[in-house]
């Protein structure tokens, strides 16, 4: 893939998509490295883009309610699709099958076609004039529609993609998805205030 | 060498972050508040990865056929249509639109 372009050799290349699994610190590490960055500036930047799976994380836990010994091996999965997944499902054991299936699969699936794009078998041509740009976003957006059952969650949202949007050219890659997470507390807040002035008529 | 560095700085930090939000005790999380923000966390970020992922392109923001894509698929979450059945909406709208020279 892009990381052959970069002066990063098979194995690294391998490794970083083996051992990191989060697909956009891979692509900002390699972007930096490329770019003529130093190793602690590149992997700083790849590391912001990490972060929003602790916030997963955080949630998965309860959903899933993993031993604690298999918690350690079930972080590495920890990343947008399997969230996603996994917080859309009803029941308990619906979500953890959605962990697991979309984990494997996703793992599978990336790691070969790093492997493909790193050999040079870029076969396929242009994968943008199928479309298949925009199933991200659907996948996103069919996961995340069912989560929007109150007004919290939709302001949630709302207030998220305009900060997301808002600052995507101001910000460096990641930190604006980070700076949306904030959507979430400042509703609560706002709903807390909202709250304690109605308690008090 | 460097190179290396980089990408052991980069597995360690993104697994530690990765565990991190797993390890948090069971007793923070049921706190009511931690609760509800930790209910309310995955909500903000994909709908703010959704936006990005439909209007960026690299640092700027676009309108393209990605955007008739997922308007495509909204309808069809509108409609209740399965799962394939939206995403398959924001690919072939998406493709047609370029097809046309959108």
């Amino acid at each position: 893939m892009t990381s052959a372009g970069s002066g990063l050799t098979l194995w690294q290349t391998c490794a970083l998509s083996l051992l990191v699994f989060t697909g956009a610190s891979q692509f900002a590490l390699v972007g930096a490295l490329a770019a003529g960055g130093g190793p602690i500036a590149a992997a700083a930047g790849a590391f912001f883009l990490g972060v929003r799976n602790a916030f997963y994380g955080l949630r998965l836990s309860q959903v899933l309610a993993l031993p604690r010994a298999v918690r350690p091996f079930a972080a590495q999965w920890v990343i947008d699709e399997t969230a996603a997944v996994a917080l859309a499902q009803p029941t308990r054991r619906a979500a953890r099958i959605g962990f697991v299936v979309t984990g494997l699969s996703l793992y599978a699936l990336w790691n070969l076609t790093t492997l493909a794009g790193a050999l040079g078998a870029e076969a396929i041509g242009d994968t943008d004039a199928w479309g298949l740009d925009a199933a991200g976003p659907a996948v996103f957006l069919a996961l995340l529609a069912p989560m929007l059952t109150s007004t919290t969650e939709r302001a949630v949202a709302g207030a998220a993609v305009v900060l997301g949007l808002g600052l995507l050219p101001v910000l460096p890659a990641g930190v604006p998805v980070l700076v949306a997470a904030l959507a979430a507390p400042v509703v609560l807040w706002a709903q807390g205030r909202r709250g304690l002035r109605e308690g008090d008529r | 060498m460097n190179i290396w560095i980089a990408i052991a700085l980069t597995v360690l930090g993104c697994y530690a972050v990765k565990l991190a939000g797993l390890l948090v005790p069971a007793g923070v999380l049921e706190r009511p508040l931690v609760r509800r923000l930790a209910a309310l966390l995955p909500v903000a970020l994909l709908a703010a990865l959704t936006a990005q992922q439909t209007f960026a392109d690299g640092r700027a923001l676009v309108l393209d056929a990605r955007a008739a894509g997922l308007a495509a698929a909204a309808v069809a979450l509108v409609l209740r249509a399965p799962f394939l059945l939206v995403v398959g909406a924001a690919v072939v709208v998406t493709a047609g639109v370029r097809a046309l020279g959108g």
